[in-house]
């Protein structure tokens, strides 16, 4: 059994991991979550076994983690994604002891301790304001892909003030500052603002402590990273895999519990 | 006493009413409003005119309201909205002393003394949970128009429960519920009960008494009025299906009457039709 994994199933993506003993990421792969969240899951597995040629056999344990965990039918266990997302950072940045993790429908501040342990949380659990949502709705007010808007909203100069709280109504908002002649650099640039600020709204609720690390979805949009580190005056740590963090997190936890316990008999036979 | 008119400026629609010499309904009109708001006054007030059969010149007293009030360039008095829904309410239903306005996005419930004054009022228009964009939502997530939102809810047999926190999360909500075969009807009919169960906790705030009168878009939704009616153990109140969406209008026309009946005892009326 050479490998681990973790499959992250998100309110909108679904991310797996496959890591080998040293903990190194050998496979991953993202898709949209849709509407089959059981074949969301499978398929992300899939591909992520395919994109560096591993066997379903190779793989000793699988955790799933996200919204959905509980539907990853093949999972041997399920681990929420705060904790997921804490023990991943921790693994990337060993400094960390705050992470912000910013997803489709969820914003979460967690504050931990040096080697991922958590010592506390908050997040939005009764509002999708603050989260990717917003940028999703803005996006689709402006007609613009999700990527576009990270790079148009840093050529913003002169931000436009958000008054919105609600996603739903984040696009009329978006509108009517365009009919009113602003630019759509410049509505961006508010847009991003308004999310971060309620973002650092959770991070103070938790305490802002130690290097923070970004996790989650929302790190591929550079004028987010840029206008945190600006309002919160420090410099975010971010990589490559910080979107696939909560999954890495959980491909960490199915190492370690390889590592105690044998897989299930069921799957066990499959070899 | 003459003609009074009173013009609602919304978002989305502009609406105008004339009241007659006896405070009855004489005509109104409708058109979207558009990026022009002052042309949308305009327009809207002489269709209202050609409806009641009368002349600009008539009219002796004008009141605006709405979110585009301030624009309306011959208006000799502005109304906040609340005031409007107010004597809206108030001209149906005179014993009317709670009134709950739901639109597209916003949710209000306000308290009424028995001359028709604001006593309390609150609202909820930063989140779309409590207001019809919640509907709206729901129905998109299941696949159905906005038209479809009333006669979906009709058929339901049993109501799902849906937690109401917020629009955004309703859709994995719903989501989970159609996977789990729940019927489409029955959804929509839980998104009701939890946006009347917000509402009604709204009412509660400022104090609700009877009557109550329910006005918006909202009371357009039989299934909602039967809803919220079994909740409170009482009846509702529903201004006349065509009317609905001329509360506001009718509540700035019959305050335009009250300020010129005012004006009128001092000696100092102003307006075309005296002059």
């Amino acid at each position: 059994m050479a490998y681990a994994a973790g499959v992250d199933v998100g309110s909108t993506q679904t991310k797996a991991v496959i890591i080998d003993q040293e903990g190194a990421i050998v496979g991953r792969s993202l898709i949209p979550t849709g509407a089959n969240v059981v074949a969301a899951a499978e398929h992300a597995f899939r591909l992520a076994l395919d994109a560096e040629g591993v066997a379903e056999s190779e793989v000793g344990f699988v955790v799933g983690t996200g919204y959905g965990r509980y539907r990853v039918e093949f999972g041997d266990t399920q681990i929420t994604e705060i904790v997921c997302h804490a023990r991943g950072a921790a693994h990337m940045f060993p400094e960390t002891e705050t992470v912000l993790d910013m997803g489709g429908q969820d914003t979460k501040a967690i504050r931990i301790r040096r080697g991922g342990d958590v010592v506390d949380f908050c997040m939005n659990d009764k509002c999708a304001a603050g989260t990717g949502r917003f940028l999703q709705s803005a996006a689709a007010a402006l007609e613009l892909d999700l990527g576009e808007l990270g790079p148009l909203a840093l050529k913003g100069r002169r931000p436009v003030a958000i008054s919105t709280t609600c996603t739903v109504f984040a696009e009329s908002e978006v509108l009517s500052w365009l009919s009113r002649g602003k630019k759509i650099e410049d509505i961006l640039l508010g847009v991003h603002r308004s999310i971060a600020s309620r973002s650092i709204g959770l991070l103070r609720r938790v305490g802002v402590e130690g290097q923070v690390t970004f996790t989650g979805g929302v790190t591929r949009n550079p004028a987010m990273v840029e206008v945190l580190n600006e309002m919160l005056d420090l410099s975010l740590n971010v990589s490559e895999e910080s979107h696939y963090m909560g999954a890495l997190g959980a491909a960490l936890f199915a190492r370690e519990r390889q590592h105690k316990g044998r897989r299930p008999a069921e799957q066990e036979t499959a070899v | 006493m003459t003609y009074t008119a009173g013009i609602d400026l919304g978002s989305t629609y502009a609406k105008a009413v004339i009241l007659g010499p006896e405070g009855r309904l004489a005509g109104a009109g409708m058109r979207q409003t558009g990026f022009k708001l002052g042309e949308a006054a305009t327009g809207v007030l002489d269709e209202a005119l050609a409806a009641a059969g009368i002349q600009r010149s008539e009219l002796a007293y004008v009141a605006s309201t709405g979110y585009g009030r301030s624009q309306v360039a011959f208006a000799d008095v502005q109304a906040t909205d609340l005031t409007s829904a107010a004597w809206g309410s108030r001209f149906f239903y005179p014993e009317t002393r709670t009134v709950l306005d739901v639109g597209g996005q916003t949710m209000k419930a306000m308290r009424l003394d028995g001359r028709g004054q604001v006593q309390s009022f609150r609202l909820n228009d930063k989140c779309a949970a409590g207001t019809g964009a919640f509907l709206e939502k729901t129905a998109r997530y299941l696949g159905y128009s906005i038209q479809e939102i009333g006669p979906l809810a009709e058929y339901s047999k049993e109501s799902v429960p849906i937690s109401g926190v917020c629009a955004v999360f309703a859709e994995s909500e719903v989501i989970n519920h159609v996977s789990n075969s729940a019927q489409p009807a029955d959804i929509m009919h839980g998104a009701m009960v939890s946006l009347i169960e917000r509402s009604v906790r709204l009412m509660k705030r400022t104090g609700m008494e009877p009557e109550v009168t329910v006005i918006g878009g909202i009371a357009r939704f039989p299934t909602i009025v039967r809803i919220m009616r079994e909740q409170l153990g009482r009846p509702v109140n529903l201004p006349p299906e065509p009317l609905v969406q001329f509360v506001g209008a009718i509540g700035a026309a019959v305050l335009a009457r009250r300020r010129l009946a005012k004006l009128q005892a001092v000696g100092e009326a102003p307006g075309g039709g005296l002059h």
